[in-house]
């Protein structure tokens, strides 16, 4: 199956381990990631004013480019954007939400990007690579496990970008199960805790990162509480904050017990037994190997 | 405790222009305090979100000197709550906006530490100055 897939600027920067992983595990079930040629950012976090039809431009963009790729039969009738970073879902999906249910809107859109050679016509639909799991199967996903990541406690760690708002949440807002149903498809455990979809502190990190501090440490220690043994993620901002924050805080004081944090395509790469160099490890900020290591999962 | 409202000092462009701008009908907003009850970043906050919506409600323009608006991060969890469907987190957006189209942003760069801005990955950046530069 190709589908047409749109990167995000941090997963060709900071979250190239999520990339690479994403990629090749994909492809390990027969799914081709094809990139968009000519992708733009999405803005990060969606505009949520009435008035600001400027700030959806450069999603629709890229939903012009799936319109070119199937155009040009570089896919097949595939209408699907698919996603990995949790945060470029949101801010796409809320966009063509938006351009989908108004028409005026569109239309103003359209207007203003005359020089493109197409109209936007509404049809793309924003998917995240779980949801894509989830439609492939997990049991069937359990099947192509070729290394179960035995005795593995893994907390799933949605934040919010994924579950919020709901009218484009991928699962439950309460009481999400996609990523345990995966991590259980892995053969690993999936324990569960409260703080699965609190929020992390987002991009407060930039310039009040005490906020991100007191979250962090609140989101890890439930982790921890509950038995887990690392936590995972879709979102390079989450990931961030999780990894270079919690390990600063460690820094500060000596005592306090890491858990490390992978993205969850990292997890998914080792239980398929992909090359060692497409898991990216080496770009995880707290110490990603030792316990893979003690649990036979890495040599 | 009861709050004593003069109705004369409602300020009611203010209102409108907020109502506008979000899109909430925040008069809807029948105070149970749920966003607060449930926000995380509530610590934070000087007030809380359902005053912020109590002070909207009643066209208190000084709610822009709160530092709650900038605190919210937008992270729906008040979204999904709310028992009268209403959205905080465009209400904090609203209120945002209101300031920053004054061309009064709340960051600049060179706020950022050289040793930070290496650090930082694209998305926490451009995040940022999405919701604090105008
Ligand atoms: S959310 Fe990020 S990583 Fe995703 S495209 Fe937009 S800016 Fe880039
Ligand atoms: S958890 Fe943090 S970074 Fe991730 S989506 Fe929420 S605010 Fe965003
Ligand atoms: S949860 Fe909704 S109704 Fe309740 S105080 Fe907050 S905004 Fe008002
Ligand atoms: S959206 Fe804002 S007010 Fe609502 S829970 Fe999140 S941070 Fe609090």
């Amino acid at each position: 199956m190709k589908i047409p897939y749109f990167p995000g600027c941090t997963l060709k920067t900071t979250a190239k381990n999520f990339e690479i992983s994403a990629i090749a595990s994909a492809k390990k079930i027969g799914i081709d990631f094809i990139e968009l040629d000519r992708w733009n950012c999405c803005g990060v976090v969606s505009s949520l004013t009435s008035d600001d039809l400027m700030k959806h431009l450069a999603p629709v963009r890229n939903f012009l480019r799936v319109q070119e790729m199937n155009k040009q039969g570089i896919v097949e009738n595939e209408n699907r954007m698919v996603t990995l970073c949790s945060m470029c879902y949101n801010t796409l999906s809320l966009s063509n939400k938006r351009m989908k249910e108004n028409a005026d809107d569109l239309q103003k859109v359209n207007d203003f990007m005359h020089r493109e050679e197409e109209n936007y016509k509404g049809d793309v639909d924003v998917v995240h690579f779980l949801s894509i799991l989830d439609e492939y199967g997990f049991d069937k996903l359990a099947q192509k496990v070729t290394k179960p990541l035995k005795d593995l406690k893994v907390a799933s760690y949605y934040g919010c970008t994924l579950l919020r708002p709901k009218s484009v949440g991928i699962d439950d807002t309460e009481d999400p199960k996609i990523l345990e149903n995966f991590v259980k498809a892995l053969g690993a455990d999936a324990i569960d805790w409260d703080a699965k979809s609190r929020c992390c502190g987002s991009y407060h990190t930039v310039n009040n990162v005490d906020i991100v501090y007191r979250l962090v440490q609140g989101i890890v220690d439930d982790a921890k509480k509950n038995g887990a043994d690392a936590i995972i993620t879709s979102c390079p901002l989450c990931a961030f904050n999780l990894d270079v924050r919690q390990s600063e805080i460690k820094d500060k004081n000596p005592d306090y017990q890491t858990l490390p944090i992978y993205y969850f395509t990292q997890l998914m790469g080792l239980a398929l037994e992909i090359d060692k160099q497409d898991l990216g490890l080496e770009f995880n900020k707290i110490e990603p190997e030792k316990l893979l290591k003690k649990l036979n999962l890495l040599s | 405790m009861a709050i004593k409202v003069k109705f004369k000092d409602k300020n009611d462009d203010f209102y409108k222009k907020i109502v506008e701008l979000s899109g909430e009908q925040v008069a809807l907003c029948d105070q149970c305090g749920t966003c607060s009850g449930g926000c995380p970043f509530i610590e934070e906050m000087d007030i809380n979100p359902s005053e912020i919506m109590r002070k909207v409600m009643l066209g208190q323009k000084e709610v822009m000197d709160s530092r709650t608006m900038w605190i919210c991060a937008s992270c729906f969890t008040c979204t999904v709550r709310c028992p009268r469907e209403l959205d905080v987190s465009k209400v904090s957006e609203a209120l945002r906006q209101v300031k920053l189209r004054t061309a009064i942003d709340e960051i600049s760069i060179a706020d950022i530490s050289k040793e930070e801005a290496k650090k930082l990955p694209t998305i926490a950046v451009v995040g940022n100055f999405r919701k604090f530069t105008g």
